[in-house]
């Protein structure tokens, strides 16, 4: 119960080279079945970078080795040049700055739409601040402008539990944006939302790349192509091919495996 | 600081609780001293032990809430911690019967009955009230902490976790049977004669040990209701419902279950060292499995989550516990099992969700950030 690995790594965060990300011959198995294979991935420092392939391609299972859920049996995960993932547990990954939004959306239902806000804020998260500390005038406004940002000022009372579907996302970005991650990994953000909202997650994804690098898996092709300027194609656990849309979308390899599959 | 303990509560809540303080630390003495025992609301010395041992309850339902009304670990094995209170203070109390025992021995009686002809090194500094008070203070706490440490490291939950612990009440339980522990074996402790110089047979007495439950108690609540108010308090039920986005949000979830953890083995233990000297016994039946599960029924019928429904629940069983073992001793536990299942099923929020629905929504669901 100490407070020291509760301190900001982020600072240490080594990006000299451009690069925040380096995911180096990765190999995860479960029975047998290679869900990863010897997968290498480069994200530079404030990209933004989608991910699609068919089901069954280790998009998830790459993202449960870089926050820490999954162990790689082979391989190595950097985060910045010195940071080594593979030897850090979920919640110090976290600390380091690496932001998860999960497939299905998780928030928490039995707190309100602040609290949700108010614990995922970046802020020293050990137990003796948390039990005697309160919120500061700072944090209060960082909170003010988050729910500013996802358009749940109304809502900030209510429940989250109560929220509709897409506010719901929209809240579990919130809770990115406030936890202030130098990485933010972003599973299927627009699924099940409506046109309308599937247009302002796009535009609120593109205004974070820059400050943050960004990673977003999903399938709607549309949304793609309206946000990235890289893609990476994944298929059976490893790079099929990386490259702007167009380069992608014509590429002969991808387009046998959408279509085949 | 004492800003944030006021904001706890709403006047009107602060209202009832000193209200209730002042009932029990004042109104009940006073009806017991200055009214005539003919009177209809005369107290009889008899209560205070009796509404003591109640209280005592009340701790252990607040400690038990922390841990699985808020934080969502189902514990099975509180009466450990119950125990380890009691026991310590239970040894200081035969410490302090000198030689009126009936062996007029040094020893404790059952030593003495055992043919033991010197104390066990471990009963050594239980003759000061000061080390024995440190020892409830420090060691329920420091067994629960190192218990916790193995089991949340290892990530046990949910049922896991709840079997474990009641393995942990029967494995001390038979240990505690046995003579050789050195702890009077089933018979465990018992006879005391005085606490501190006072003799127990007092009313005096009794009256002192039961206005100490009830600041106890108040304290424990007031403790009980800081945590959860706070940020810490929000992230253990965070812990409850999505403990994976707690990890993935940078908490060390670990800490986290492990300080509420023995936040409640402490008072737990507190409560056993309050109860031993109002019961005037504590032997290992204190540590059956189905002591533990009853502690948890308590909370279940009061209602989770809620720290008034706990001390609530505690005080309902128990009366209903004490009427019912006079009266039908064989079908207590088939109430309590009936019991139970009522509440499981029309009353999920407990009986302090009856009061939820008679009271406007906004009014109980205070947030605490603007």
């Amino acid at each position: 119960m100490t407070s020291e690995d509760n301190q900001t790594n982020e600072s240490s965060v080594d990006t000299r080279h451009g690069c925040i990300l380096y995911v180096e011959n990765v190999t995860v198995s479960f029975d047998g079945f290679k869900a990863l294979n010897d997968l290498n991935l480069y994200i530079d420092d404030g990209e933004l970078r989608c991910i699609i392939g068919p089901n069954g391609a280790g998009k998830t299972t790459m993202m449960d080795v870089i926050t820490g859920k999954t162990r790689p049996d082979e391989g190595t995960v950097f985060f910045g040049q010195s940071m080594d993932l593979t030897q850090m547990t979920e919640y110090e990954i976290a600390h380091a700055g690496i932001g998860r939004k999960f497939q299905k959306p998780t928030v928490f239902k039995n707190h309100s739409v602040y609290e949700n806000l108010e614990l995922a804020l970046h802020a020293d998260k050990g137990i003796w601040t948390s039990l005697l500390k309160r919120l500061n005038a700072d944090q209060k406004i960082m909170i003010e402008g988050a729910l500013e940002t996802i358009g749940l000022v109304e809502q900030k009372n209510i429940r989250a539990g109560l929220l509709a579907h897409g506010q719901t996302q929209w809240l579990e970005i919130g809770m990115l944006l406030v936890q202030d991650p130098r990485l933010l990994l972003i599973d299927e953000p627009v699924a099940g939302m409506t046109h309308q909202e599937t247009e302002q997650t796009a535009e609120l994804l593109s205004s974070l790349a820059g400050k943050h690098s960004v990673v977003v898996v999903e399938h709607e092709m549309d949304f793609i192509r309206s946000i990235a300027n890289r893609v990476t194609v994944l298929h059976e656990g490893r790079v099929l091919a990386e490259g702007s849309m167009e380069d992608v979308q014509n590429d002969p390899k991808v387009v046998e495996v959408y279509l085949g599959s | 600081m004492i800003k944030q303990i006021l904001e706890l509560h709403s006047f009107r809540g602060w209202f009832f609780t000193f209200g209730l303080l002042f009932a029990a630390i004042f109104l009940l003495p006073v009806l017991n001293i200055f009214i005539s025992e003919e009177s209809f609301f005369h107290i009889p010395d008899y209560m205070f032990p009796l509404l003591g041992k109640y209280l005592c309850y009340a701790i252990v339902a607040l400690a038990v809430d922390l841990i699985w009304g808020y934080t969502g670990i189902l514990s099975l094995g509180h009466g450990v911690f119950f125990s380890i209170g009691g026991y310590a203070m239970g040894m200081y109390l035969m410490r302090s019967i000198g030689t009126e025992g009936v062996y007029k021995s040094e020893l404790p009686d059952f030593m003495v009955f055992l043919d033991w002809k010197e104390l066990p090194w471990y009963w050594y500094g239980f003759d000061y009230f000061s080390f024995t008070l440190l020892v409830i203070f420090l060691l329920p706490g420091l067994f629960a902490f190192t218990f916790g440490y193995f089991a949340f490291r290892s990530r046990i939950k949910g049922v896991y976790f709840a079997i474990i612990t009641q393995a942990m009440t029967y494995a001390l339980m038979l240990l505690f049977f046995r003579n050789n522990t050195g702890f009077g074996g089933n018979n465990g402790l018992t006879d005391f004669k005085r606490i501190l110089g006072y003799s127990l047979q007092d009313s005096s007495t009794k009256m002192g040990l039961f206005v100490i439950t009830v600041l106890v108690l108040f304290l424990s609540y007031v403790l009980s209701r800081y945590i959860v108010k706070s940020k810490l308090g929000r992230v253990l039920t965070a812990i409850r419902d999505v403990e994976n986005r707690v990890m993935f949000s940078g908490y060390n979830t670990l800490n986290y279950k492990l300080f509420i953890w023995t936040v409640s083995a402490f008072l737990c233990g507190l409560a056993g060292a309050l109860y031993v000297p109002q019961v005037g016994i504590i032997n290992p039946s204190e540590m059956q499995p189905a002591n533990s599960i009853e502690m948890a029924i308590w909370v279940a019928v009061g209602g989770r989550g809620t720290l008034v429904g706990a001390i609530l629940g505690a005080g309902l069983v128990n009366v209903a516990k004490s009427w019912f073992t006079v009266a039908a001793p064989d079908y207590w536990l088939y109430f309590l099992g009936f019991l139970f299942i009522v509440v499981t099923l029309f009353l999920p929020k407990g009986f302090i969700g009856i009061f939820d629905r008679f009271i406007p929504k906004n009014s109980n669901r205070d947030v605490t950030n603007d």
